[in-house]
């Protein structure tokens, strides 16, 4: 058999990867041996920002697990550094010593970041923003109130300082010229910038040179070559990059500032290639992901035997992946440049900003502030060269029968739909067609579109639900069209944005608007992230939780008194009928939560009826803790084994007044005969001889459910403990309007054990701790009846004068 | 709008809480009185669906939602947001003076049913 000849890539980066899964492609055999000095396999280090930023986790950003080496028949050697190549007798030596011949080489070295030379770099607390382990330990660092300064203004230094923000530190911004991201803005598109990112509430040092790290130990401030200082208990450098070039320069490759490789991707040895951030390519250095994809490709021709396609450079394109900042940016931005003309579209009050530059009725660059949704029309214009002289008068804005930006349907096959992998619409058309892709996930294990910074994402999706006989939608959906998020993103931005109004939420991530879908949602997020600690808005609730009754076909409410247990008295039962008789009210109900509904009442007599009831909201009416059903348990009954009615009433005391992602019934029997239907309940607390059940997830509305079991205990306050956990895991981790039994199937029982009553103690006390902060600042929402919270909350208005017509 | 227009006096304009609704009774119409911020508007607080009170239904930007099965409309023309309800409501014009709220009940609009933009 003949010998297989042996590759080796230094460099587990995107660019070496991709380049190695272009060269699957070809179909040539080679042994293959990839290096990479992270211990992690390939990610995409794009999206480390969102990481930073807690909108993805560390798992979701991975692009080649550890099934794709081995089923490739690739040998990862990962935490391990090359540190010599031996050319003549071409071997790469490891720093363990370990030699590894090669037959070809691949250089995918990738670049570092770039730490100025100053004073005071050995203190602790100064980190760079580079790799997954930079993020993690940044993470380790991060809390709220952390004095923190980010050294650059560039996409990456934004979106570290961004990130951080998000975590809660007191983040400042410093940069060395007088416009953020200069490499991609004109001195406008930066001020916009400046403005964007200030109001974000970070603060932006422009023109300010770092002279010195100060502190002792440990890092406490900055001080500039003005002489003035600020300070700084964490610093991060992300002033740029360099290429890694330093193992082929000490080889005696021709090096420049990279790794200097011609247009077919060879370096000056005929055995030795280079990719990506650490290549020199007719004098330009690398740092955005699309050029090097593109390499990938003309380097996996190069090295398979089928030299031909060449790499001639690249138009560099960057966006900002800052959530509620659209910045994108691409080609030459050098307005001064002769024969360039540039189209101008500037709103200080919208905060966009739109920039073209064309050169020979040719797009030569475009930047965009505030509004990146047409970035693809522009990008396309750029990459074919199009003639632009018949759409000379719609180029800003096209008219609307031709604002195809966006709509795919109009696109041709050959248009490119991700500009970093360069993958077509027909590609993808394809790859539907004839590999069965039918979800996202499938997209991008096949074609890899959407991998690279993600902005073609929704142009992805768009093209699968047009042509995908089953596209399946991913789990993650968004909220509302309003606020075009997850709703664990959400979770994310209100409590690392210390958002603690529906209306915040709405300016910075929304339409402003809102709806009656997204408000409610809203309302209930920020009140649990806060534990009450929020700005409640009235306006954003439905008119149930604004009154604090129960709204019915006719405009009139219902009222019902809570009944804890469903244990009353002969004196509360008189003055309940008193009240009937008072406010005549239409109906008195016996409801099938163990209690009594009056029916029919006034919005301006709720205040009076509260008041001489006497008794306390039953939360009837809203999404939150309705009651807990109770047989009579051991008092009376023969048959009962736990005291089922004094169990139901504490387990309803502890938890009455508040709120929920959707309604939430508890029952509590004193035997497994279940006569109070326990085990249909959201929390159901089942009496047996000498212990209790918990169960959860129950259901006998919409849909029928038996209650899974979460824990056998022996005592009560065991018991009650368990519910209370439980009780709170559903709180902060179930979407709005997400029953039990809906967010128990989700999650699954077992996981659901895991995280709350199996989980260790610490965590268990924080859960509770959280519930008490929450039931500490709650209280009885009819209690408004003396305090209402605006003087016409319960009042029709008295007009001032009349209309005599 | 010229010297025809007729203005009631109806509330101070602290009454009626940002992006919320109120009901008045104004020469025998119920009319919901909504704060949307700097401005007011006024439009018939029965829903034409099933008679829901508009004046209790979430404002989502100029429009309100009626609170019992979610029918939506806007609130300068009346006419429904969903394109697919037919009806639209009578709106009226609001201004605010010397801090007080005024409507011309007499001076309402109601845009053709039959095309809602």
């Amino acid at each position: 058999m003949e010998r297989k000849e042996k590759l080796v890539v230094v460099g587990n980066g995107m660019a070496g990867v991709a380049t190695v899964e272009q060269i699957l492609k070809h179909r040539h055999s080679f042994e293959i041996t990839i290096f990479g000095d992270e211990t992690h396999v390939n990610y995409n280090r794009i999206l480390l920002s969102s990481v930073l930023a807690g909108e993805k986790s560390a798992d979701e950003i991975v692009l080649n697990d550890i099934d794709w080496y081995k089923s490739n028949d690739i040998r990862a050697r990962l935490g391990c550094r090359v540190t010599k190549i031996d050319r003549a007798r071409g071997v790469v030596v490891d720093e363990s010593g370990t030699e590894t011949g090669y037959d070809r080489l691949i250089l995918a070295t990738g670049s570092s970041a770039f730490v100025p030379p100053i004073a005071g770099l050995d203190k602790r607390n100064v980190h760079v923003f580079r790799t997954l382990d930079d993020t993690r330990a940044l993470l380790m660092k991060a809390r709220p109130g952390l004095k923190t300064a980010v050294i650059g203004g560039g996409l990456l230094g934004l979106e570290a300082a961004r990130g951080l923000q998000l975590r809660g530190c007191d983040v400042t911004v410093v940069h060395l010229v007088d416009t953020l991201m200069e490499r991609q803005l004109d001195a406008m598109g930066g001020a916009y910038l400046t403005r964007k990112i200030e109001s974000l509430g970070m603060r932006v040092l422009l023109q300010k040179q770092t002279q010195a790290l100060l502190g002792n130990g440990h890092v406490e401030g900055l001080k500039f070559s003005t002489g003035d200082e600020i300070e700084a208990d964490l610093v991060v450098f992300a002033a740029g990059i360099r290429p890694n070039a330093a193992l082929a320069r000490e080889c005696g490759l021709e090096t420049g500032r990279g790794i200097v490789v011609n247009d077919y991707l060879e370096t000056s040895d005929a055995n030795i290639f280079a990719v990506g951030e650490c290549t020199e390519h007719r004098g330009q250095t690398f740092g955005l992901v699309a050029p090097l994809f593109e390499q990938g490709k003309v380097l996996a021709a190069t090295i398979t035997g089928n030299r031909g396609p060449i790499f001639t450079g690249a138009v560099p394109a960057a966006k900002l992946k800052i959530m509620g900042v659209d910045i994108f940016s691409a080609g030459s931005i050098d307005d001064q440049e002769p024969g360039v003309e540039t189209i101008r579209y500037d709103d200080p009050t919208l905060g966009v900003y739109k920039k073209l530059l064309v050169r020979g009725n040719r797009l030569a660059g475009f930047i965009l502030v505030g509004e990146a949704n047409d970035e693809h029309r522009y990008m396309d214009w750029l990459r074919k060269g199009a003639d632009l002289r018949k759409q000379r008068r719609h180029l800003l804005f096209p008219p609307p029968a031709d604002d195809a930006g966006l709509d795919v349907a109009q696109m041709p096959e050959s248009e490119t739909i991700c500009g970093c992998i360069g993958v077509t619409k027909g590609q993808i058309i394809q790859a539907i067609h004839h590999r069965g892709v039918n979800t996202m996930a499938q997209l991008k294990e096949s074609t890899r579109a959407s991998t690279g910074c993600g902005s073609c994402t929704k142009l992805c999706e768009q093209l699968l639900r047009a042509v995908a006989p089953e596209f399946e939608e991913q789990t993650k959906t968004t909220l509302c069209a309003c606020v075009p998020f997850s709703y664990e993103q959400l979770r994310e931005i209100v409590r690392g944005q210390q958002l603690k109004s529906v209306q915040e939420v709405l300016n910075v991530y929304g339409n402003r608007k809102g709806c009656e879908v997204c408000k409610p949602a809203l309302s209930y997020l920020v009140d649990m992230v806060w534990c009450g600690d929020h700005e409640e808005d009235r306006s954003a609730r439905f008119i149930n939780d604004r009154v604090h009754a129960n709204i019915q076909r006719d405009g009139s409410f219902s009222v019902v008194p809570r009944i804890r247990g469903g244990v009353t008295s002969p004196e509360e039962l008189r003055r309940i009928a008193d009240v009937a008789d008072k406010y005549n009210v239409r109906m008195v109900k016996i409801t099938g939560s163990q209690r009594i509904d009056l029916l029919g009442v006034k919005k301006s007599d709720l205040p009076l009826i509260w008041a001489d009831l006497g008794m306390p909201s039953g939360q009837a009416y809203t999404k939150g803790v309705r009651m807990v059903k109770t047989c009579v348990g051991t008092d009376f009954c023969r048959f009962g084994v736990q005291n089922s009615i004094s169990a139901g009433v504490e387990l309803e005391r502890r938890l009455e007044n508040l709120y929920t992602p959707h309604k939430l019934k508890m029952g509590a029997v004193g035997c497994p005969r279940n006569c109070a239907e326990a085990t249909v309940k959201d929390i159901g607390l089942v009496g047996q001889e000498g212990n209790w059940q918990v169960v959860v997830g129950g259901a006998a509305g919409k849909n029928v459910r038996k209650a899974d079991l979460l824990i056998t205990v022996k005592t009560t306050d065991e018991a009650l403990e368990a519910a209370e956990l439980f009780f709170q895991y559903y709180r902060e981790n179930a979407n709005y309007l997400e029953r039990t039994y809906d967010f128990v199937e989700r999650i699954g029982i077992e996981r659901i054990r895991k995280d709350t009553v199996y989980a260790p103690e610490p965590d268990r006390e924080k859960l509770i701790d959280r519930l008490r902060r929450s039931k500490a600042l709650s209280k009885d929402a009819w209690l408004e009846r003396d305090a209402p919270v605006h003087p016409t909350q319960f009042v029709q208005i008295k007009p001032l004068e009349e209309v005599f017509a | 709008m010229t010297a025809t227009m007729s203005w009631t006096r109806v509330t101070a304009a602290e009454n009626v809480p940002l992006r919320e609704g109120r009901l008045v009774r104004l020469g025998g119409r119920e009319i919901a009185l909504f704060n949307l911020g700097g401005r007011y508007a006024a439009i018939d607080n029965e829903c034409p669906h099933q008679g829901g009170p508009l004046c209790d239904g979430i404002v989502s930007g100029t429009a309100v939602v009626c609170p019992l099965h979610g029918w939506k409309f806007d609130l300068d023309t009346g006419g429904p947001v969903r394109a697919s309800l037919p009806t639209c409501l009578t709106t009226y014009p609001t201004r605010v003076e010397d801090g007080v709220i005024c409507v011309d009940v007499a001076g309402g609009s109601r845009i053709d049913s039959g095309d809602p933009n």
